[in-house]
């Protein structure tokens, strides 16, 4: 019980502190934890990249084989995205199959890089109708601690910015992983950014207890020339159009603060 | 200059031929029919009623679930039966759209299902639902906020468009379905996928904005012609 009311309490503090636009933490309002991004963790996988943000802990990885392309697009590689939130996270994940959550995170990261044209598709292509590179990125949050699509969207970016592709025997028709020196053709760098409103006002980059004060969010995914690429509302609140714009602005000038960042470590 | 007109002779900001019908299911507390162009959804809600499953009550509060759907038959391709990642996402920001419109508090420990079914497909399948499900919400006598209206964007060529329908999907610069509390001001869904800067991407959301307002009033005429006598 005591914990229980602690738990008010705390939040009730935070939304005291947000409606005079300060945090518990000390940060301001567009005010990031510290990113770190490390690529290369996983040997075995073609591009991988470990990011933190404070606490949260992300890594994705990219795997590649080759398949068949999609009907619909003949001459183009295939995309896949997927986010698994290991029970060994948080304590609020479950075992099983992806829930609601993770799977919105990965449809959200997946729409950002899809529509961006982040990788060049059609190079990916080996023969027209038949055969295509296909690329898996899968995203493993190792510990939540708030922010959960920012990092896994910037883990997923820096994994296939860092990618090398496998090489394809087409004679014998298998895959030799063992050899990977071409890079993915990659053309952009998307970045998503989520803004949330607590008491009336937006702030950048949630901590858990943040996040269990916010009513609302957007998530905002930019790219390198500035344009929106993605968007997804996100909680059980309403936003008014000035605070669309605003949230525009916002994702639009940390988005470009961290793709300055990535490319130092790419 | 000649006008802009789109392949099916609609203008920039015309929304496809609306049906909306109150009242659909005789078992469901509330349901509604709502047809834009070929897109047909259908919405049934049941409760207030006891939470299921019942892990999931809440105290001092009702429980919104919704359930979005796709009939087999209702593409080209036939849809497989049951959830896939894209169903599951369209549920999850289907119920954020709905809950700031109702007072769930007023219904504590209790839960409030809403199915959304889209018998027919023809782009816009999310929205369709969502104006359907407001519908029923309110035909179910569950009291709101507002009434929650829905409809997508977005741009081809030059021209900011409205309610996009089937193959515009394919060229349009971006989608983006709003769905928007009229008397508020408020948007309680928006998503995105393109390519497009920050000042056309709002101009998108106001395009919506205007569709929604014009839904609005066939949403409200729809309700009073089934209650007000």
């Amino acid at each position: 019980m005591g914990k229980v009311i602690d738990m008010i309490i705390q939040k009730q503090f935070i939304s005291s502190l947000a409606s005079r636009k300060m945090r518990i933490d000390k940060r301001g309002q567009e005010e990031f934890r510290d990113i770190t991004i490390e690529p290369g963790v996983i040997a075995k996988a073609e591009g991988s990249a470990r990011v933190k943000i404070g606490k949260t802990e992300v890594i994705a990885g990219v795997k590649m084989n080759v398949g068949t392309p999609f009907p619909d697009r003949p001459d183009e590689g295939v995309l896949m995205i997927g986010a698994e939130f290991s029970p060994i996270a948080s304590p609020d994940f479950e075992k099983g199959p992806p829930a609601e959550d993770a799977i919105e995170l990965a449809r959200v990261v997946d729409r950002g890089i899809r529509e961006s044209g982040a990788i060049d598709v059609k190079k990916l292509c080996i023969k027209e109708k038949e055969k295509t590179w296909m690329v898996f990125v899968d995203i493993h949050i190792l510990n939540h601690a708030g922010n959960l699509i920012d990092a896994a969207g910037l883990a997923s970016i820096a994994a296939l910015l860092t990618a090398k592709m496998p090489e394809y025997d087409e004679e014998a028709g298998t895959v030799n992983y063992e050899k990977k020196h071409k890079k993915l053709p990659m053309k952009f760098k998307p970045v998503p950014i989520t803004v949330f409103k607590m008491s009336d006002s937006l702030f950048l980059d949630p901590n858990l207890e943040e996040e269990d004060v916010t009513s609302v969010s957007l998530t905002v995914t930019t790219k390198d020339d500035g344009n929106i690429v993605a968007l997804q509302k996100g909680g059980s609140y309403s936003l008014s159009l000035e605070e669309i714009e605003k949230a525009f602005e916002l994702s639009l000038k940390k988005g470009e603060e961290i793709r300055k960042l990535l490319e130092k470590h790419i | 200059m000649k006008e802009f007109k789109r392949d099916d002779g609609r203008k920039a900001d015309e929304l496809r031929p609306i049906v909306i019908k109150v009242g659909v299911i005789e078992q469901a507390d509330g349901s509604a029919l709502v047809s834009l162009g070929k897109t047909t959804a259908i919405a049934a809600v049941y409760g207030p009623r006891s939470m299921h499953p019942k892990h999931k009550q809440v105290s001092d509060r009702a429980v919104l679930q919704t359930f979005y759907s796709m009939a087999p038959f209702s593409t080209s391709e036939r849809v497989r039966p049951g959830p896939s990642r894209r169903s599951q996402e369209i549920s999850k920001v289907t119920r954020e759209a709905l809950e700031p419109a109702v007072f769930l508090e007023e219904f504590p420990k209790t839960g409030i299902d809403v199915f959304i079914d889209i018998i027919q497909a023809d782009a816009g399948t999310r929205t369709a639902g969502i104006n359907a499900a407001s519908v029923a919400l309110a035909d179910a006598g569950i009291p709101m906020r507002d009434l929650v209206t829905a409809v997508a964007a977005g741009k081809i060529d030059e021209h900011f468009v409205l309610d996009l329908g089937g193959k515009e999907e394919e060229v349009t610069k971006c989608d983006v379905p709003v769905a928007y509390m009229p008397r508020k001001k408020q948007i309680t869904l928006l998503q995105m996928d393109g390519d497009l800067p920050p000042e056309e991407t709002k101009e998108v959301i106001k395009t919506a904005i205007k569709g929604c307002e014009i839904l609005y009033e066939k949403q409200k005429q729809a309700l009073r012609e089934k209650w007000v006598r």
